[in-house]
């Protein structure tokens, strides 16, 4: 009999709600693993030695880092597709996949997080990297076509994250009047059954959020 | 229709080189344009607005960006012939895993060690000879990171491995005392034709980092 799937993750990481919405996508029954990460349970550890965080995926043996592992489900299960078929799109995909981790969160952060005399020029930055995205959406009703694809789960950073960091930070980077058509692929997003059930609840973000970042808001 | 290959790179980027070595390897031929880093061409901002940088790969006229997303590209175009993945969703896993690794680490710390002084730079040194020896533990006994084959994690750590001089000269220390069987792979690599017309000559790179360190006023 096949090992069950399991999932190592933790409610507030939305990288673990990516590996969730696709497991949900593909039909795939899994164990979710609630971690807490000041205490990590050794089978994490062993699981993800290199790098120690979640989300980790166990199917037999263990794949992380959230981007490769929406691959490797996209690969083992292919039914409903998540990834374009065509190379060309797949590198499209994949690039803006990885914009999103490695700059477009990162600036914003600094925008979040300036002190007010750099603000403004780091505002500037980040809506700049929010609109290179948003260009990207086209005419399309998702990032992959008619229906969620792998690039729509990855940009839950920005589905959810921004909302949460607005509420935490007093500060408003995607707004109706500058980002009309991301916004309302946030609210065609969030609307979708999946989602809806894997999104955690805003509120209990924002706290959570408040409670981690309590020292850097206490200095400010 | 034959296919028109346009490779915008500069000579020393382990990233250029990267896909240089799947090029050569899936036996493509190609145009390859040196960029001026300091005066960037407008083909190259017109491909990569959002980074404006090399490496790009302009595949009939439409630009794929970052060297590994190039790579993958290339592996999946023209799969036929020295596939550098590996067929097996784990292992193509494993192989992005450790890629991304080297993207993470390699890079950074290298560059740290002939750009920094003193304690900034030991600190560098140690935590890349703890990359190192991770990398060195994952290829094992193997001949490659692929396995029996050079694939996709080959392609993406050989690439430094021109840069290992410089790095040993500015940090005073040996990447083979700690690390032989690294260099040992290193050096099986450098015996296939795509990687070996693919790297520039260690000590050009080194001549350059001197140049650029007096220029910086980094002793």
């Amino acid at each position: 009999m096949a090992e069950e799937v399991k999932l190592f993750g933790m409610w507030a990481s939305l990288y673990s709600r990516r590996i969730e919405i696709a497991l949900i996508m593909k039909g795939v029954q899994f164990e979710f693993i609630e971690e807490d990460l000041q205490n990590k349970c050794p089978l994490l550890l062993q699981c993800n030695s290199i790098h120690k965080k979640v989300p980790v995926l166990h199917n037999g043996m263990p794949i992380a880092e959230s981007i490769i592992i929406l691959e490797y489900i996209d690969e083992t299960w292919p039914d409903n597709p998540i990834l374009p078929r065509d190379p060309y799109d797949r590198a499209m995909a994949r690039f803006w996949a990885r914009f999103i981790d490695e700059k477009l969160i990162w600036v914003s952060w600094d925008a979040y997080s300036s002190k007010e005399e750099d603000q403004g020029k780091a505002i500037e930055e980040a809506c700049k990297q929010l609109k290179a995205l948003e260009n990207e959406l086209k005419e399309k009703e998702f990032f992959g076509g008619d229906t969620v694809g792998y690039l729509d789960i990855a940009a839950i950073m920005v589905a959810s994250w921004f909302g949460v960091m607005q509420e935490v930070m007093k500060v408003e980077l995607l707004t109706e009047e500058n980002f009309p058509i991301l916004r309302q692929w946030v609210e065609k997003f969030v609307d979708c059954p999946i989602v809806k059930e894997c999104l955690p609840h805003k509120e209990k973000m924002v706290e959570f959020t408040r409670v981690l970042l309590k020292d850097f808001l206490a200095s400010r | 229709m034959a296919d028109e290959i346009m490779l915008l790179d500069w000579w020393s980027s382990m990233f250029g080189m990267r896909v240089r070595i799947a090029l050569v390897e899936k036996g493509l031929k190609y145009e390859s344009r040196e960029e001026d880093l300091n005066n960037k061409s407008p083909l190259l901002l017109e491909m990569n607005p959002v980074h404006t940088k090399i490496p790009v790969l302009i595949h009939n006229g439409k630009p794929i960006c970052e060297s590994p997303i190039i790579v993958q590209y290339i592996d999946e175009v023209w799969k036929d012939k020295s596939p550098l993945l590996p067929a097996d969703p784990y292992q193509r896993a494993r192989a992005r895993f450790w890629a991304d690794y080297i993207d993470n680490k390699i890079f950074q710390l290298g560059g740290k060690i002939w750009t920094r002084k003193g304690e900034d730079r030991e600190a560098a040194k140690k935590e890349l000879m703890e990359c190192l020896k991770i990398l060195e533990g994952e290829l094992g006994e193997k001949p490659y990171f692929g396995g029996e084959n050079f694939g996709f994690v080959d392609v993406s750590l050989v690439t430094f491995s021109c840069w290992f001089y410089a790095y040993e000269s500015c940090g005073n220390f040996s990447i083979e005392a700690e690390c032989p069987k690294l260099i040992a792979w290193t050096k099986r690599c450098l015996q296939k034709s795509s990687v070996s017309s693919s790297l520039p000559d260690p000590l050009k790179i080194h001549d350059f980092v001197v140049q650029l360190r007096k220029k910086f006023g980094i002793e």
